[in-house]
């Protein structure tokens, strides 16, 4: 959508710094943006503020002390992250996994990402100017907390799933908490809808906002919810199954028209989505061991092997040379969130700030992820 | 126009209804805690800064100075400081030390720990004026009671 004002080249044009301490960019982020009066003409992503050369540390120590790493690029949906890595050491070594242990992963991980949604939920109407949302998310989200605190020991950055299990077992009393908050989570959606959803004002300000094409989802290798509002139904989970995802019954949702709105709609679907795997996971977590045997030394073979799992941002994944000893010669990691933001500069050209507002709202990017 | 005319009717609506939930909301109890003059228990799978245990028998610590803990920890926060005395054959521990500011709480060490000699502490209530503060002497702890008994 170009505006009259584009085309005058003597109109006086500014530069404007959003961030890098800017509420809306929800981390250290920049972006200079090229200004016309209200509308943005060209904006240009500084990255790099909180680079913490994740991965050049995962090539100068021994595997096992790299696990902490993980749940620190993404630290609102640490688990996913965690379970990327140690599937992957996992795949390299050929060890193991006992199935009571697969089901607690699968279980937490899907808390961890419904925990995620509900922060984002909260973040991006915030951005749009609604309070309330944010307080009902967080006291949501604290029960999830709670209860995961509860088995992993810690709140954010949980390191809990170690190669050939998890860390720690889960007890019934794990089992009944979950199960009580899926049932309240189911009501409160119901909350959601009506302050949210239907919102008049919500509507306004979403819908038909920064609209990605399929086609450009694809150019710019955007993943997860972002690409699923696009209408493309491709989720890892689905297409390329790990763990026991393949038994479980689950849809992927999609949205239509790619704005704003459906990336909404898609994610509180998937919060739904979610609720029902965690249900299925913990029906059908078996007795038994909860971390099986793993050697204790695991030398890395020296060959490529990389992994992917569907975080709560998209693709994930982690590709690994190994070098016959246990520090790896090159650990990369491919992050969802660095796709979702390459794209806004085209996206947002033409577009008023306060709509640049709402997309970068619904892209849901965490910047330490996209430093690392 | 009609569009508008429905928009508006809708619109309002919209408003009312979110409205009603806010309203609904606000006559239920409160979620919230008023820290510090309340606080909510932990729960005791709570993974803070590492402790060492105490030993039953001896009241000492059980660690043997093996320094697998050192090893283990990414980031390099534990040291250990042992001595031989002259006729023994066993090292005897003379100083645990952690630098809690390094510390990025995994738990690698606990793990690591052959003899079951480090514990998490239940303590979160974690502030200070210098870095100092947070070099933590665990042995000297242990001796004033500070380390955990399980």
């Amino acid at each position: 959508m170009k505006t009259e004002a584009f085309k005058d080249e003597s109109r006086h044009r500014f530069l404007l710094n959003m961030g890098p301490q800017h509420p809306a960019t929800h981390g250290v982020l920049r972006l200079v943006l090229e200004m016309d009066g209200e509308y943005v003409v060209h904006l240009d992503p500084v990255l790099g503020y909180g680079h913490r050369m994740h991965e050049k540390m995962a090539e100068a120590r021994p595997w096992p002390s790299f696990l902490p790493n993980t749940a620190r690029m993404d630290y609102l949906a640490a688990l996913p992250y965690n379970h990327g890595y140690v599937c992957l050491i996992e795949k390299l070594a050929g060890v193991e996994v006992p199935r009571r242990a697969e089901c607690i992963r699968v279980a937490t991980s899907e808390l961890n990402r419904v925990a995620s949604h509900l922060l984002w939920l909260g973040a991006f109407l915030l951005d749009l100017g609604a309070f309330t949302p944010i307080l009902y998310g967080f006291d949501d989200r604290e029960q999830i907390l709670d209860i995961l605190e509860d088995i992993t020991g810690s709140r954010l950055t949980y390191s809990y799933f170690r190669v050939g299990g998890v860390y720690r077992d889960v007890d019934d009393r794990f089992v009944e908490n979950t199960r009580v908050f899926i049932k309240r989570m189911r009501k409160r959606l119901d909350i959601y809808n009506k302050l949210v959803t239907d919102n008049i004002i919500f509507i306004k300000r979403t819908e038909g906002i920064g609209v990605i094409s399929p086609e450009m989802a694809r150019r710019y290798g955007v993943t997860g919810a972002n690409l699923r509002g696009s209408g493309i139904a491709y989720d890892i989970r689905k297409t390329e199954p790990y763990s026991i995802y393949p038994e479980l019954d689950f849809e992927i949702p999609v949205g239509s028209r790619g704005d704003c709105f459906d990336r909404y709609l898609v994610r509180i679907k998937e919060i739904e989505q979610s609720l029902r795997i965690i249900e299925q996971a913990l029906d059908m977590l078996p007795e038994g061991e909860f971390r099986g045997k793993a050697p204790k030394k695991i030398k890395l073979p020296p060959r490529a092997a990389s992994f992917a799992v569907e975080a709560a941002r998209g693709e994930l994944v982690y590709f690994m040379v190994g070098q016959d000893s246990d520090v790896p010669y090159r650990l990369k990691v491919r992050v969802p969130s660095y796709a979702n933001l390459s794209l806004i500069a085209e996206l947002c050209q033409g577009m008023l700030i306060a709509d640049l507002v709402s997309v970068m709202g619904s892209l849901d990017l965490v910047i330490p992820e996209i430093d690392r | 126009m009609s569009g508008y005319f429905s928009d508006l009717y809708h619109g309002t609506k919209s408003l009312l209804v979110g409205l009603g939930v806010t309203f609904k909301e606000m006559l239920k109890p409160t979620v919230t805690v008023h820290y510090p003059r309340e606080t909510l228990t932990i729960t005791p799978n709570y993974r803070g800064h590492i402790e060492l245990v105490s030993d039953e028998k001896t009241g000492g610590s059980l660690c043997i100075t093996c320094g697998m803990c050192a090893r283990a920890c990414p980031s390099a926060c534990i040291s250990i400081h042992s001595e031989k005395p002259e006729g023994s054959k066993k090292k005897i521990l003379t100083g645990f030390e952690l630098d809690f500011t390094r510390c990025s709480l995994c738990g690698i060490c606990v793990e690591s720990c052959p003899t079951d000699a480090i514990a998490y502490s239940q303590e979160y209530n974690l502030a200070g004026y210098s870095r100092e503060e947070f070099h933590m002497d665990l042995l000297g702890r242990l001796g004033k009671g500070g380390g955990s008994l399980t």
